[in-house]
């Protein structure tokens, strides 16, 4: 194993920890959508990197895209319902 | 030292424990199955060791996960097939970015199915990209789910299951192991199971994210549950 390849793998661990831990203490839920998605981009090439390239594309169209399409649309859906919300009790 | 950070502070030492323990083992070159299922691919119909597990040697999982995909969808869908066009208008930009871009992905998708039997890819990555253009046209205010006709829709839902099925069922009907392809068939059976089940995850994955996005937003007010 190469130093560069090392150093890069080292950033990705760090990057896939890191953006975990963001994403579950992310205040708003779209900002937490959003992390999740460049969670699942980060992971996918993590995947690759571990010579599981099935993996990586898997991971990429459904953990990243349509998940991520799911996730950011119900985060939506909740701040508009909080705002009716606000409405009603106002 | 408040509980949560103790806690937290536990679930990372625990994980880098794991971490670190998966790293001594990948050292010491325990390489599982693959060493054998790579012996084995000349046995199978398939070129790639991975579609070779999937759709042959371990054919009953990838069954079994297309009648968990069309229950799933089964359940979410309640019998109802969503006929709802995208009732608002996607800005030009959307338009015309997602009329670039799914052909573009239509065409990865039937390369990615066409390349399972040799490279990486095969009948999921296919699927998955098919459901990313169909709900890519979706989000971009085109109709695409709702033109296929309601029997094709179904059809294609199930086409993956029914393949597993119909190519079982001949098997037994000719007295031999069920999921056993007959070595001269073999290639021809998996690229048509593989075709099948791209069918059947590209409309399942898709139906699933546009039966939530045209859901209406359910009541978040507490008063009304009870």
């Amino acid at each position: 194993v190469s130093a560069g390849h090392l150093a890069f793998d080292a950033a990705l661990v760090t990057a896939l920890v890191l953006l975990a831990w963001r994403t579950l203490s992310a205040r708003k839920l779209f900002e937490a959508a959003v992390l999740f998605i460049a969670f699942g981009l980060t992971l996918a090439l993590a995947w690759a990197r571990l010579d599981a390239p099935d993996l990586a594309l898997a991971e990429a169209a459904v953990g990243a895209g349509l998940t991520g399409v799911l996730l950011v649309h119900v985060s939506r859906l909740m701040a508009s319902a909080d705002d009716a919300g606000d409405e009603a009790r106002r | 030292v408040n509980g949560r950070a103790v806690a937290s502070a536990f679930a990372v030492a625990a994980l880098s424990g794991f971490a670190a323990l998966a790293l001594v083992e990948l050292r010491e070159g325990t390489a599982g199955l693959g060493i054998a299922a790579a012996e084995a691919v000349e046995s199978s119909g398939a070129a790639h060791p991975v579609t070779a597990v999937l759709l042959d040697f371990r054919a009953y999982d990838t069954w079994l996960e297309l009648l968990v995909m069309l229950a799933a969808v089964t359940a979410v869908l309640e019998r109802r097939i969503p006929r709802a066009v995208p009732d608002y208008a996607a800005d030009p930009l959307a338009r015309r970015l997602v009329s670039l871009l799914v052909p573009l992905m239509v065409l990865t998708a039937g390369y990615l199915l066409m390349a399972g039997a040799s490279a990486p890819g095969g009948a999921f990555q296919a699927g998955a990209l098919a459901a990313t253009a169909l709900v890519l046209l979706h989000l971009g205010g085109r109709e695409a789910l709702s033109r296929l006709p309601e029997v094709l829709t179904r059809t294609l839902l199930a086409a993956g299951a029914a393949g597993f099925a119909s190519v079982a069922f001949a098997r037994v009907a000719a007295g031999q192991a069920m999921l056993d392809w007959p070595a001269e068939h073999a290639p021809a059976i998996i690229v048509a199971l593989e075709a099948a089940a791209a069918a059947s995850i590209g409309i399942v994955l898709a139906l699933l994210v546009v039966a939530q996005l045209d859901a209406p937003a359910a009541p978040r007010d507490a008063s009304r549950l009870s």
